[in-house]
């Protein structure tokens, strides 16, 4: 007796996907509830916790930011190894801004995330081109050579960096602002790649010669999802920057470029929430294993070659059919 | 002035080719773009130099173990990981840069760090070319690349699994209708880069010491030899790693030593702004640059 497990759509979900939604309770909640909680939970409990833990929260936020603008470029088929070149772009930027002419963090941020954005998509115009590891390869190596430069020239404050910045006024408008900019970035950028917009993107993932010949410039496209989310990695940088009162080398570090792609790859590529969802396990994890000291990176580097190699679709997407199918086994028909 | 400078850009184009040429076989037979590469480089550094200082075995059983050693490391990770991601380029490369992160960061837990890690010379001493003198570890660099490259030439050239290397590099899909197992083939890929990583480790290493660090710089070279030459193609990593050898020793002794650091970056702009696919890549051109 050959047996199978058949998946089937709850009925919930399907009632709920359309205006039916609204005729109960039951199903505004079925959709409320997953979205509603998670923000509720972030926005009114963590604050809560102690200033330490807080501060684990705002490191966290940062990764997550770091690891949705790394989705954002695997959903137009751009993988990336360097996010640490935004990080390190937007820190600077910042840094530049404060440390030089004195501005202040309000408008440092702000500046940091548009020009950052725009700079690494400058610096990475050239390399659009590459499709997989070509891509990979250039943005492994870009952030990894740009530090070296600083420490080689002595630009910038060489390897002491940019020291004695402006912090945020306390430690809760960190906070906010962060898990703000995080929620807006998450559901923002679900919505684009929702739309019709989104599905060009998409589309240059999955072919993106059928997108050329539907007359679509995949360059152009490219190049701004390249820009989403390089400002949105400038933003976690230049955010960092005032955080941690300090610009410089430590910006452009592995650190920043793997730790998002672990997130992302245990957390569930392309849905944007999966990500969020395993920074949210890997970093506080981290801070409960930080007397390991090096180790943890170890543990990081293994978590991606497990994950990947025995549970490619990530977390998320587990939980996601969880909710919306349920499943049985089934004889197989002869 | 010029003519050290000559002598000595060509023995640092010959570190480059050798640390290239490993990364750069496995990725043009089996299309794995092996980024724990560093880590295995680094790896059977810290393997001969235990087999030397805790073992106390003779320097060339060592050399020897350490090398065997890469080999098989090379095959376990290609049967245990790379097959069950075999052509998803995007897991492929984060499951090896994942490993390769772990390998790395597992010997700096393990207080692998210090001017106390290195290996010997082959032999003692130096000779003088005209008025430069050079030590015979450097020339014993230049020989071993020169030989490798020539080993490489000839096998890939006159021997069976040479020859089913170059048809699964060329198309898979005709390589197995005539009978040549692809697994076994990109197994044997990565076990010969992983091989010729180690030989680069032990040449080169005795000139510095062995630091984690070390490895991400043999990746960041390793990657901008073969973005520079074009991937899978040997005439172009040998190009390539000539001309950023000389252009990093010409720098270096005419500018300063701190600009070294930008031949490779301009080279890699100026190559992708003109030719995405590197120098001397023709085969795979297509798929590259979509």
């Amino acid at each position: 007796m050959k047996r199978r497990k058949e998946r089937i759509d709850r009925g919930i979900k399907a009632r709920s996907e359309d205006i039916f939604a609204l005729s109960s309770f039951r199903e505004m909640a079925y959709l409320l509830l997953p979205r509603a909680l998670p923000v509720l939970g972030l926005l009114c409990f963590i604050p809560l916790l102690s200033a330490y833990w807080r501060e684990v929260f705002i490191s966290t936020a940062t990764y997550a930011l770091l690891a949705i603008s790394w989705d954002m470029l695997i959903c137009a088929g751009l993988v990336s190894l360097g996010q640490s070149l935004f990080y390190g772009i937007g820190s600077y930027i910042a840094g530049i801004l404060n440390h030089y002419w004195h501005w202040s963090p309000l408008l440092t941020i702000p500046a940091a995330t548009l020009t950052g954005g725009l700079l690494c998509t400058i610096l990475l115009l050239p390399v659009l081109r590459l499709r997989g590891i070509y891509f990979a390869m250039v943005t492994l190596v870009l952030p990894l050579m740009l530090g070296r430069l600083v420490e080689a020239t002595r630009i910038l404050g060489g390897t002491e960096g940019l020291t004695g910045l402006d912090p945020f006024p306390s430690q809760l408008t960190a906070f906010y602002v962060v898990q703000l900019g995080l929620l807006a970035t998450l559901f923002g950028f679900r919505r684009i790649i929702g739309s019709d917009y989104g599905l060009i993107i998409r589309g240059i993932n999955d072919n993106d010669r059928s997108v050329m010949s539907a007359g679509l410039n995949i360059y152009w496209y490219k190049a701004q999802v390249l820009f989403m989310g390089a400002s949105v990695g400038s933003f976690t940088g230049a955010v960092g920057t005032h955080l941690d009162m300090f610009a410089g080398m430590p910006g452009f570090s592995l650190d920043y470029s793997i730790m998002p792609v672990a997130a992302a790859v245990v957390g569930g590529m392309g849905t944007f929430a999966g990500p969020v969802l395993g920074a949210f396990i890997l970093v506080p994890m981290s801070e409960i294993l930080r007397a390991l000291g090096a180790l943890r990176i170890v543990f990081y580097g293994l978590f991606l070659v497990i994950f990947v190699t025995a549970l490619p679709e990530g977390l998320f997407h587990y939980i996601q059919r969880k909710y919306h199918q349920f499943e049985r086994w089934v004889e197989v028909e002869k | 002035m010029f003519l050290g400078s000559l002598i000595y850009g060509f023995i640092n184009s010959a570190i480059l080719a050798l640390l290239a040429m490993g990364f750069n076989l496995t990725f043009g037979i089996s299309g794995v773009a092996n980024f724990a590469y560093g880590a295995i480089y680094i790896l059977s550094g810290f393997l001969c130099w235990i087999c030397i200082n805790s073992l106390g075995l003779p320097y060339l059983l060592c050399v020897l173990l350490s090398i065997l050693c890469a080999v098989a490391v090379g095959i376990l990770v290609y049967y245990l990981i790379i097959l069950r991601v075999k052509g998803l380029a995007l897991s492929e490369v984060m499951a090896t840069f994942g490993l390769g992160l772990a390998i790395m960061e597992l010997f700096r837990y393990f207080g692998f760090v210090g001017f106390r890690y290195t290996l010997p010379v082959f032999f003692d001493g130096s000779i003088s070319i005209g008025e430069v003198f050079v030590d015979y570890q450097r020339l014993i660099i230049a020989l071993s690349a020169m030989g490798l490259t020539a080993f490489i030439f000839i096998f890939t050239r006159y021997t069976r699994i040479g020859l089913a290397f170059r048809a699964i590099a060329q198309d898979e899909r005709t390589a197995l209708t005539f009978g040549i197992d692809s697994d076994f083939i990109g197994a044997l890929s990565m076990a010969f880069g992983s091989g010729l990583g180690a030989i680069a480790a032990i040449v080169i290493l005795p000139l510095g010491t062995i630091a984690v660090e070390g490895g991400y710089e043999v990746l960041i070279n390793a990657l901008a030899v073969c973005i520079v030459g074009g991937l899978g193609s040997t005439v172009g990593i040998l190009v390539a790693s000539v001309v950023i050898g000389f252009a990093q020793t010409f720098t270096a002794n005419y500018l300063e030593p701190h600009w070294m650091i930008l031949v490779s970056l301009i080279a890699i702009a100026a190559v992708l702004a003109i030719k995405p696919s590197g120098l001397f890549s023709h085969q795979k051109e297509l798929e590259e640059r979509i």
